[in-house]
């Protein structure tokens, strides 16, 4: 087994981690895991980028796992050299500044998009922007065909992208059907599978039901999908900003028919990543275009609409709870819920997932959407409640065939789960005339849990909260996964012509925070993007600009304050926590605001008219 | 032709109408300006055309062949970093940074333009701006700092 740690003659230690910087700052953190456990200063450390020619194979950056899994694995290589260094230097649980954010500020080359190789050209696909069976027609021209798959190749990147358009204006594709008009019906309509995900004790005839559903939610990254490939001879170069260089590595092989040794995938970052979007693709589209460049790196550029269009989503969902009341404690409770699958990585299946696939002269069967397995779960993550009920069922039935194609999005299922718990838990306090902070109190045993609930309560003032016309606060909580970061976020709102959000207040546990500041931007961040998610965000097909994908913008982002919780416990990551746990704050926040309970997201005026009684 | 880029002429051998951010990007090396849409709807490509904040990835070539361009490189002029640029870094405002060279280029508009620097001025200034890692707040804290 090769180590992830090297000390150069001049005392430097080259870290290869199987984990990829996202802009989660997962590298500053694992730096200073290292640092940590050999005893040296954090500049001694370098961290190389992720590679299938020297990295360890740690599967998907994803989950918010890094610190976890590849931490603990890290740590135990350094650990190994530790006798050749000093003593501990205080490295880890402080806030160090992100090591990567100096270059990327000045504007100085960071990413992938701004790679360069000797003889580079510029590439484009041309797809059109909507699902496609296949290729009609397409004029004479200059561009790289393979059945259905299309794209263009030229020395300057300007030239690339006047061809791509001037070719795709003219081609001509046999349209896939439009998705479902209602596709929570639709979800209810298709079920293939139903999974117990949770049985105990006979459930009571339900004094309470409701309903609640979310749209598709892209992951619009404001960097569109970039990867650059090189052909020497029958083996292959790729850069991508994949989560998983061995896994795109599998799916390359399998589609291009080579082994894949013959293929090397090195990581290089790109714009941020909140799941699974369209680099994987991307890394197929340069490869497949990069054949007919003669061995010249071929740099590919996803366009904005290639992105929208093209990218997977974050599935739709339903989610139908059910509970019993008995002396103000709930005593028996049920959740179902219908959803395509929530991953489509590559590396994975029997089946390619890479979009060009389906489209190449011999077309490959691309593998459906599927969830992982429990406890993390997909659709099912954070489905069974973290509250201790005496009886409850929880449902997870699973729809195969995915209308939009969707795949991993920051959180999963967790965030339609999350959603739908803890509104209904409002529910059932209020219509049991209860305070809702202390029936939530009330069904939870786990101390920790507890802690980040007072904690939310204390430094929102929860109890000095200015009621106005149109404002209301809110309360929500999980715990990630059941298993990792506890979060609890108390969102303040005004409802006037549109839902505004004013300040959202979040306390969390990870355990011991390798870097503080680093845990609080990004929980501030999650509750950020989940505030979007939750005021703007649901397609009922792929967008294609921002123009229809609408997102927070400065004016509209609230306050956001985070405490993180100090406590020696095992360290877990934070990306994802604060995901439901915000958009059922907001949605109870609105029903504190104006009465009105809305269990579609996302909150918007539409939504909220058609929820009044 | 000939093109004013953070102080300097430079010679440029580009169709016209070449969108400015490639020949920033490829032509001059000047990566900084990022691609985020070609249709100026996210700012990740701000520049400052004459001190004005505008998107380079729509915006022709011969638009600014007789003005003056500022990218996020120049901003600091000859000492490095602009002030903005090390307020970001200190108060670590950002996730991936991508969109962060388009916001560092209209906070410095701003700065220069606006003799009272509110929040509320901040936050429509870089309204243009999308960011999606949610680093909003943080970087108005930091401009804030830059204003006193």
């Amino acid at each position: 087994m090769t180590s992830r740690v090297r000390v150069e003659e001049d005392g430097t230690v080259v870290v290869m981690s199987g984990k990829v910087e996202l802009g989660q700052g997962i590298t500053t953190a694992l730096a200073q895991i290292a640092a940590d456990a050999l005893g040296v200063p954090l500049e001694k450390i370098r961290m190389l980028p992720a590679s299938t020619a020297y990295s360890p194979d740690e599967g998907v950056t994803s989950g918010s796992l890094s610190v976890s899994e590849g931490g603990t694995a890290l740590r135990k290589d350094c650990e190994e050299l530790a006798p050749l260094f000093g003593t501990k230097s205080p490295v880890l649980g402080r806030s160090v500044p992100r090591l990567d954010l100096p270059r990327k500020i000045a504007g100085r080359p960071s990413y992938l998009q701004d790679m360069v190789l000797p003889g580079m050209l510029h590439g484009r696909v041309v797809r059109p922007p909507f699902g496609f069976r296949k290729l009609v027609s397409i004029p004479e021209g200059e561009f790289v065909r393979d059945g259905s798959f299309v794209g263009v190749l030229a020395q300057r990147e300007e030239d690339a992208i006047a061809m791509a358009a001037k070719v795709r204006a003219k081609a001509q594709w046999e349209r896939s059907p439009e998705p479902p008009q209602d596709i929570h019906a639709w979800l209810k309509a298709n079920v293939a599978e139903t999974h117990v995900a949770s049985d105990k004790g006979p459930l009571s005839r339900a004094t309470l039901k409701a309903e609640y559903s979310k749209l598709w939610i892209a992951h619009a990254s404001i960097g569109p999908s970039c990867a650059i490939a090189r052909w020497t001879g029958k083996k292959l170069e790729v850069w991508s900003h994949t989560q998983g260089i061995f896994n795109l590595r599998r799916d390359l092989a399998m589609v291009l028919g080579m082994p894949e040794e013959d293929i090397v995938v090195t990581h290089a970052e790109g714009a941020g990543c909140y799941g699974h979007n369209g680099a994987d693709d991307a890394a197929l589209d340069a490869a497949l275009l990069a054949r007919a460049a003669g061995g010249r790196p071929v740099r590919l550029q996803w366009s904005r609409e290639d992105e929208f269009a093209w990218e997977p989503y974050g599935a739709a969902m339903s989610v139908a709870l059910e509970a019993t009341l008995d002396a103000g404690r709930v005593v028996s409770w049920q959740h179902q819920l219908w959803s395509n699958g929530h991953t489509n990585r590559p590396g994975r299946a029997k089946q390619p997932t890479l979009v060009a696939a389906a489209h190449l002269a011999e077309p490959m069967a691309l593998a459906p959407p599927v969830n992982p397995p429990l406890p993390y779960g997909g659709a099912d993550r954070n489905a069974i409640p973290y509250y201790d009920f005496p009886a409850q069922r929880v449902l997870n039935h699973y729809v195969r065939e995915a209308p939009v194609r969707s795949s991993s999005l920051r959180s999963l299922g967790a965030y339609a789960n999350v959603f739908a718990i803890e509104s209904f838990m409002d529910e059932l306090a209020l219509a049991s005339e209860q305070d809702v902070v202390a029936f939530r109190l009330k069904h939870l045993k786990d101390e920790r849990a507890r802690k980040v609930i007072e904690e939310a309560i204390r430094k929102s003032s929860w109890g000095s909260f200015k009621k106005y016309d149109g404002a209301g606060h809110g309360l929500a909580f999980a715990r990630y996964k059941n298993l990792s970061a506890y979060c609890a976020v108390v969102a303040e709102v005004e409802a006037g012509e549109e839902l505004r959000v004013k300040r959202l207040v979040a306390a969390v546990d990870v355990g011991l925070a390798v870097n503080p500041d680093g845990v609080a931007n990004q929980v501030e961040g999650g509750c950020i993007q989940a505030a979007s998610w939750t005021l703007k965000e649901g397609a009922t097909r792929p967008a294609s600009s921002w123009e229809d994908y609408p997102i927070l913008r400065f004016s509209e982002v609230p306050a956001v304050e985070v405490s993180v919780l100090r406590n020696d416990f095992p360290s877990m990551g934070a990306g994802e926590c604060a995901m439901g746990p915000t958009a059922a704050a907001i949605a109870n926040a609105l029903h504190d605001a104006l009465g009105v309970r809305v269990r579609s997201l996302p909150l918007t005026a539409e939504n909220i008219v058609k929820a009044m009684p | 032709m000939e093109v004013e880029i953070n102080g300097e002429r430079r010679a440029v051998e580009a169709a016209p109408e070449t969108p400015l951010l490639y020949v920033l990007r490829n032509h001059l090396g000047l990566v900084g300006s990022r691609f985020g849409c070609g249709t100026g709807q996210c700012g990740a490509c701000y520049v400052l055309v004459d001190g004005h904040p505008m998107a380079s990835c729509d915006l022709p070539l011969s638009f600014v062949l007789d003005k003056r361009v500022t990218t996020v490189e120049g901003l600091g002029g000859a000492s490095g970093l602009h002030e903005v640029q090390k307020a970001l870094i200190e108060h670590q405002a950002a996730q991936c940074g991508y969109c962060m060279s388009g916001i560092a280029v209209s906070a410095v508009a701003l700065l220069s333009n606006e003799k009272e620097i509110t929040e509320d001025k901040i936050r429509s200034a870089l309204d243009r701006h999308l960011c999606r890692c949610g680093a909003h707040n943080r970087v108005v804290k930091a401009i804030l700092s830059v204003a006193k």
